[in-house]
C-alpha cells in the first residue's frame, strides 16, 4: 500500500544528491517503500517555454511508465511536480497535441489512462504518513531552532492544478517543520519565487530575488532556510555560496533540505543524510538537537 | 606471392591510418577555446601528462581499469548482461583467434613448441573462438534488427562492422568445412603424410575418413565393410593421428562439411577451397586496412578513453589534454546507443524529430563537424538544439560503456556552438541553468551575447510596433488561429492590474516598462486587442519566473502564466519557421 515510484528528476542525481539520499533514509524509517523506474525521463518542465509537444510527451511518458508499474508517483522536485500535474490536467482535455502524444507513446507500447496519482514527497509525509506517526519516530527534537520554511512556487500554484495546499495561506511545510520541534518563523516573502527559473537567462534577476528572500528570512530570525526542491536548493545553497565567496561575506543563511532537518531528529546520522554535501556548511544544526 | 603483396599493402594502409588517426587526436579541435593550442603544445602536454601518471600511484588505477573495464568490460555487464555476453563473445573470440590462429607463426608457435593447427587443443579452440564470435554477431544483429531496442539507431558504419566480421567468420568456417570435405585436400595429405602405394589401402583410409572425419568422396560410399574400416583405422593410427586430431573436434567445420557433403565433390572440382581461401584472406586484409577509418577503430580508441578518463579530471588536468581526450572520445564511441536509451531528453527528440538531441547521434554529427564537414543552416540549427536541449542529468556519462565523459563534452561543445551560431531559443529556458552555474568558467565578455541575440531574434518586430510614436495597424485582422489551446480567458480581463502588482519580476525594476517591454496586464490587453505579435515580442515573457502569482491572484481567472507560455511557444515557432 505505502509503495511509490520515486521520481527524482534530472537535477537531484547530479546536483543535489543529498536530497535523494536523505529522503530515502527518512521514508525507509517511516515505512514508505520506494521503487526506482530507470526508464523515467525528464518531467518536461524545461521544455515548456519552447515546445508544448516535447513538454507534454516527456511528462506523460513518465505517467505511463508509473501506470504500467501500477504505482503512484512520489516526486521530490517542485518543478517536476508542477509539470507532471499540469500534464495530467492537460491529458483530461482532448486536443491535437494530446493525440500526437498518445500516438508517440503507443510506438513504445505505452499508454496513459489517467490511473496514476502524483504526490509530492512532503504531501506523502503530511497526509499519508501523518504528523503523529512522524512525531513518534522523533527521538531528539530541536530546541530553539528557527526555520524559514520555503514552499517553492510549483507545488503551490496554479493551485487548481497542483492541489497541494491553500495557495494563499499554506501550512503544510510549516507543520512538518514544527513537528521536529523547530519554530517555523513568519516571513513576508515566504511564498515568493527563489529566482532559480531564470538562472542562466537573467542572472542578475535571479540573484536579486534570492537576496531579497534571504534578507527577509534573516530579519525574521531564521537560522536556516528549509527547502524541498532541487531548483530552490541550488539557488539557496550553490548560488548563495557563490555570492558569499564573491563578496567575501560571512552572513550566510544556509539552506537545509527538509529530510535533513527531519532525519537528524529521528536519530539518523548526519553523514547518512548527506549533510556534508551541502555547499554551505550546516553541521552546526546538530547543536540545536535536544539530548536524548 | 599475391598473398604477401596483399598482406603488406593492407598492413601498410593500416599503419599509415593508425598514425594519421593518432595525429588527428592532437590536430583536431573541439569546443570552446580549443583554437588557443597548437599541435605541438598538445603533444607536449600529453607526454607530460602521461609521464606524470606513470610515475605516480595513479598507475595502479590504470592497471585496475585495464583489467576490469577493458578486458572484462564490467561497465557493460552492469548495464546489460546480454549485451555484455554479445560483446565479450566477439571481443574475446576475435582477439584469441587473432593471436592463436591468424598470427600463429608469430605467437602460438613461439609459445607452444607442439603447436599444430590440426591438433588439439588448437583445432578445437579455433572452432570454439570462431563459434563465440558467430554467437556474438548473431546477438548483435538480433539486437539491432529483432529486439527493437528503443532509440537504438543503426547507421552505415554499424552495418559495415557487422558485415566485415561476418564475412571473415563465415568464410573461415566454410573454408575449414570445405577443406574437411574436399577429396583433393585428402589426396594431397595422403600423398604427403601416408604415401600409400596400395590402392586398397588408400580406399580403406578414405573410407574411414568418409565415415568419421567428414570427408566427401566420389570413389567410396557408405555402407562400409567393417573390415575395410578396421584396416583404414590401422593406417590412420600409423600415418595420421600423430598430427591430425579427429575432425569432430573442429565442430563448426565438421558440421559444415557434413552439410556440404551432397555437393562437396562438385564444389571441390570447381575450386571452392581456393575461392574460400581468397575470400577469407581478402576479408581479413580489407578489415585490417580499413580498421583505423571504421567503427572498429574503437578497439584502440575505447581503451585509451577508459584509461584516460580514469585518471583525468576537469580540475587537475591540463586544458590541452582535455581537448585531446575529447577528440579521442569521439573515436571511442561505438554507437551502442546505451546513452540514448536513458537520455532524459529522449522524448524531446521524438517530439521534435531531431535525432541530435540523443547523445549517440550527437556523437556522430560532432565527429563529422570536427573533421570539417560543412553543415546546412537547418542542420546547424538542429545540432545547436541537440546540444542545448539537455537537462545535464549526467545519465549518459554514468552508463557509457566506453567511459566517455559526455557531460564535459556537451559543456565544451555547447558554449562553442552558441557563441558561433548566436541564436538558440532553447537558451531562454531552464535548460540554461547549467550554463548559469558554470558562468565562472566562461569568458565574461561573451557570456551575455548569445542570450541577447536570441532575445532580439525572438522579439521580431516588437520594437517598431511598440514605439510610442509608431502607429498601430488596427486594420489588420486579429490572428484568429492565434492560440493553440483556444484559451481566451484574457477576454475576461477587466484591467485591475493585479497580475502586474504581484509580479516579482516587475517589482525588481525601478522602471519596469523600460526593462520588460510590456507588463503582464499590458500583454493581456494586447491579446484582447488581437495584437498577438506585439504580445509575443516582450522581454517580460522570457524573464517570467513562471511562479504563477499572476494567474493565482487574477480575480477573473485569466490564465496569465499559461498564456505567457503559449506566447513564448508561438514566438519560438515563428522564429524557427523563419530560419528554416
Amino acid at each position: 500500500m505505502n509503495q511509490y515510484a520515486l521520481f527524482l528528476g534530472c537535477n537531484i542525481p547530479v546536483r543535489v544528491k543529498q536530497y535523494d539520499v536523505s529522503a530515502r533514509m527518512v521514508l525507509k524509517q517511516l515505512g514508505v517503500d520506494l521503487v526506482d523506474i530507470r526508464q523515467f525521463n525528464c518531467c518536461g518542465y524545461p521544455m515548456r517555454n519552447t515546445d508544448p509537444k516535447a513538454f507534454l510527451l516527456s511528462a506523460v511518458r513518465n505517467l505511463a511508465l508509473a501506470e504500467k508499474a501500477d504505482l503512484d508517483m512520489l516526486v521530490l522536485c517542485q518543478c517536476c511536480y508542477g509539470s507532471l500535474k499540469k500534464a495530467q490536467a492537460l491529458m483530461t482535455e482532448g486536443g491535437d497535441i494530446q493525440e500526437q502524444v498518445r500516438r508517440l507513446l503507443a510506438e513504445e507500447s505505452l499508454e496513459y489512462n489517467g490511473n496514476v496519482k502524483i504526490k509530492h514527497f512532503l504531501s506523502v509525509l503530511y497526509h499519508d504518513v501523518g504528523i503523529d506517526a512522524i512525531k513518534q519516530q522523533i527521538s531528539t527534537p530541536y530546541k530553539k531552532l528557527n526555520i524559514a520554511a520555503h514552499y517553492g512556487c510549483h507545488v503551490l500554484r496554479p493551485s487548481s492544478v497542483t492541489q497541494f495546499d491553500d495557495p494563499a495561506n499554506p501550512t503544510l511545510i510549516d507543520a512538518l517543520v514544527e513537528a521536529t520541534g523547530a519554530k517555523s518563523v513568519d516571513w513576508p516573502l515566504q511564498l515568493e519565487c527563489c529566482g532559480a527559473p531564470v538562472i542562466g537567462i537573467d542572472d542578475d534577476l535571479a540573484d536579486n530575488l534570492m537576496q531579497k528572500k534571504l534578507t527577509d528570512a534573516k530579519k525574521a530570525g531564521a537560522h536556516f532556510i528549509c527547502t524541498a526542491c532541487p531548483y530552490c536548493h541550488i539557488q539557496f545553497d550553490t548560488m548563495q555560496k557563490r555570492i558569499l565567496s564573491d563578496n567575501g561575506g560571512q552572513d550566510a543563511l544556509p539552506a537545509i533540505l527538509y529530510p535533513q532537518i527531519l532525519g537528524l531528529t529521528m536519530g539518523i546520522d548526519g553523514e547518512q543524510l548527506g549533510i556534508s554535501d551541502n555547499e554551505i556548511d550546516i553541521s552546526h544544526v546538530i547543536s540545536f538537537l535536544s539530548k536524548e | 606471392m599475391v598473398f604477401n603483396v596483399l598482406l603488406y599493402i593492407s598492413l601498410g594502409i593500416f599503419s599509415l591510418g593508425l598514425v594519421f588517426k593518432i595525429f588527428t587526436w592532437f590536430s583536431q579541435k573541439i569546443g570552446f577555446g580549443a583554437e588557443a593550442f597548437t599541435i605541438s603544445s598538445r603533444l607536449a602536454a600529453a607526454v607530460k601528462g602521461i609521464a606524470g601518471i606513470i610515475f605516480s600511484l595513479k598507475l595502479f588505477t590504470l592497471v585496475k581499469v585495464f583489467f576490469l573495464d577493458v578486458i572484462f568490460q564490467i561497465r557493460t555487464l552492469k548495464e546489460d548482461p546480454l549485451r555484455w555476453l554479445m560483446h565479450l563473445s566477439i571481443y574475446w573470440g576475435f582477439m584469441l583467434l587473432l593471436l592463436m590462429h591468424a598470427l600463429d607463426g608469430i605467437v602460438t608457435e613461439k609459445l607452444f613448441a607442439d603447436y599444430y593447427s590440426t591438433l588439439n587443443p588448437y583445432l578445437f579452440l579455433r572452432n570454439l573462438f570462431g563459434a563465440m564470435v558467430v554467437v556474438g554477431l548473431l546477438l548483435a544483429v538480433a539486437r539491432r534488427l529483432i529486439f527493437k531496442v528503443p532509440r537504438l539507431k543503426t547507421n552505415a558504419m554499424d552495418y559495415y562492422a557487422i558485415i566485415i566480421l561476418a564475412v571473415i567468420m563465415v568464410s573461415g568456417i566454410l573454408l575449414e568445412g570445405m577443406q574437411i570435405a574436399s577429396p583433393t585436400v585428402f589426396a594431397e595429405m595422403e600423398e604427403e603424410y601416408a604415401a600409400l602405394d596400395d590402392e586398397a589401402d588408400i580406399q580403406a583410409l578414405e573410407s574411414l575418413w568418409v565415415k568419421e572425419y567428414g570427408l566427401a568422396s566420389a570413389t567410396v560410399r557408405a555402407p562400409f565393410d567393417p573390415e575395410v574400416i578396421e584396416s583404414g583405422r590401422e593406417l590412420n593410427e600409423e600415418s595420421c593421428v600423430s598430427c591430425h586430431a579427429s575432425n569432430k573436434w573442429a565442430f563448426t567445420g565438421y558440421a559444415t562439411a557434413r552439410m556440404l557433403r551432397p555437393v562437396a565433390v562438385g564444389l571441390d572440382h570447381a575450386g571452392a577451397v581456393n575461392f574460400l581461401w581468397y575470400l577469407h584472406f581478402l576479408a581479413c586484409f580489407v578489415g585490417l586496412a580499413y580498421l583505423p577509418f571504421s567503427k572498429m577503430f574503437h578497439i584502440i580508441a575505447t581503451p585509451v578513453s577508459l584509461l584516460a578518463n580514469s585518471v583525468m579530471s576537469r580540475e587537475t588536468s591540463r586544458r590541452e589534454n582535455i581537448i585531446t581526450r575529447q577528440i579521442i572520445e569521439l573515436d571511442a564511441c561505438t554507437h551502442c546507443g546505451t546513452c540514448s536509451r536513458y537520455c532524459s531528453a529522449m522524448m524531446a527528440s521524438e517530439a521534435r524529430g531531431n535525432p541530435y538531441i540523443l547523445p549517440s547521434e550527437k556523437m556522430g554529427i560532432l565527429k563529422a563537424m570536427v573533421r570539417g564537414k560543412k553543415l546546412s543552416p537547418a542542420e546547424r540549427g538542429a545540432v545547436v538544439e541537440g546540444v542545448y536541449l539537455c537537462t545535464n542529468c549526467d545519465r549518459c556519462t554514468v552508463v557509457c560503456p566506453s567511459g566517455i565523459n559526455l557531460r564535459e563534452l556537451w559543456l565544451t561543445v555547447r558554449e562553442g556552438l552558441v557563441q558561433k551560431e548566436g541564436t538558440a531559443p532553447m537558451m531562454l529556458s531552464p535548460f540554461s541553468l547549467v550554463r548559469g552555474l558554470n558562468r565562472k568558467d566562461l569568458p565574461e565578455e561573451t557570456y551575455a551575447k548569445p542570450l541577447q541575440e536570441t532575445q532580439k531574434a525572438l522579439a521580431g518586430e516588437f520594437d517598431s510596433i511598440t514605439k510610442p510614436d509608431s502607429l498601430l495597424d488596427l486594420s489588420k485582422e486579429a490572428d484568429k488561429e492565434g492560440l493553440y489551446s483556444g484559451d481566451n480567458t484574457f477576454a475576461c480581463c477587466f484591467g485591475c492590474q493585479i497580475c502586474t502588482t504581484v509580479c516579482p519580476v516587475v517589482k525588481n525594476y525601478d522602471n519596469p516598462v523600460e526593462s520588460l517591454g510590456l507588463l503582464p496586464h499590458q500583454i493581456m490587453y494586447c491579446l484582447g486587442s488581437g495584437l498577438t505579435e506585439a504580445a509575443s515580442g516582450a522581454r517580460m515573457l522570457w524573464v517570467c519566473l513562471t511562479c504563477y502569482q499572476c494567474q493565482e491572484h487574477c480575480p477573473q481567472q485569466v490564465k496569465v502564466t499559461d498564456l505567457f507560455y503559449e506566447l513564448k511557444n508561438m514566438a519560438v515557432q515563428k522564429l524557427e519557421n523563419q530560419l528554416n
